[in-house]
């Protein structure tokens, strides 16, 4: 029975990174930054997530697909978006400075 | 039998869906008003980043494992879109 609250709070962990990301989507001003705190932080949560509902599941062949998806999005969700951010500066995106960059 | 589809987690688990659904609307606003479509990309790469937990938790909720290929299906094809839109848009020069 204990295990499940442990599963709980990694679910609750995971939420929390996930909302950081989706905030740090809608308000950062620019599409480095935006990759930048999206990327890192939705990867951190999506792990936390998955080895919580790991948890909820029995030992068994669930278990190992849930590990197995989370081994996979921990390797692509930083390479994807490592490939959209490149691909958008060689397309000469500007990043966003301080000084007179027009945010947004 | 999962844990999760016993004593009352259910309703728990279901409650952690809907916050997850809240989350991935707050990054469509992004997909809506992104000035570039890399923001955009990225954008739809967290919703569906998104997608694949709803469905990890409705599969555990609902004790259905099944929905767990599912969702290892999509987080394959979230991977895949995202590839080939960067690679369409450097080879291109600016279709999309």
């Amino acid at each position: 029975m204990t295990l499940i609250w442990v599963s709980v709070g990694l679910i609750v962990a995971g939420l929390f990174f996930t909302l950081v990301a989706a905030v740090g989507l809608v308000r950062m001003p620019d599409l480095y930054t935006r990759a930048h705190a999206t990327s890192k932080t939705d990867t951190l949560g999506t792990v936390l997530t998955l080895a919580g509902v790991a948890l909820a599941f029995e030992a068994g062949v669930p278990r190992a697909k849930l590990l197995i998806l989370a081994v996979f999005m921990l390797i692509t969700n930083p390479t994807a978006t490592h490939a959209i951010t490149r691909s958008a500066y060689d397309q000469g995106i500007e990043p966003w400075t301080d000084d007179g960059g027009d945010a947004e | 039998m999962t844990l999760a589809s016993q004593g009352g987690f259910e309703t728990l688990f279901l409650g952690f869906v809907a916050a997850f659904v809240l989350a991935s609307t707050l990054t469509l606003y992004r997909v809506a008003r992104g000035p570039t479509p890399h923001d955009r990309v990225i954008a739809v790469n967290a919703t569906g980043t998104t997608t694949v937990l709803v469905l990890a938790l409705v599969a555990a909720a609902f004790d259905q494992p099944g929905f767990l290929d599912v969702a290892i299906v999509y987080a394959l094809l979230n991977f895949l879109v995202s590839i080939a839109i960067s690679k369409f848009t450097v080879e291109r020069g600016g279709v999309l």
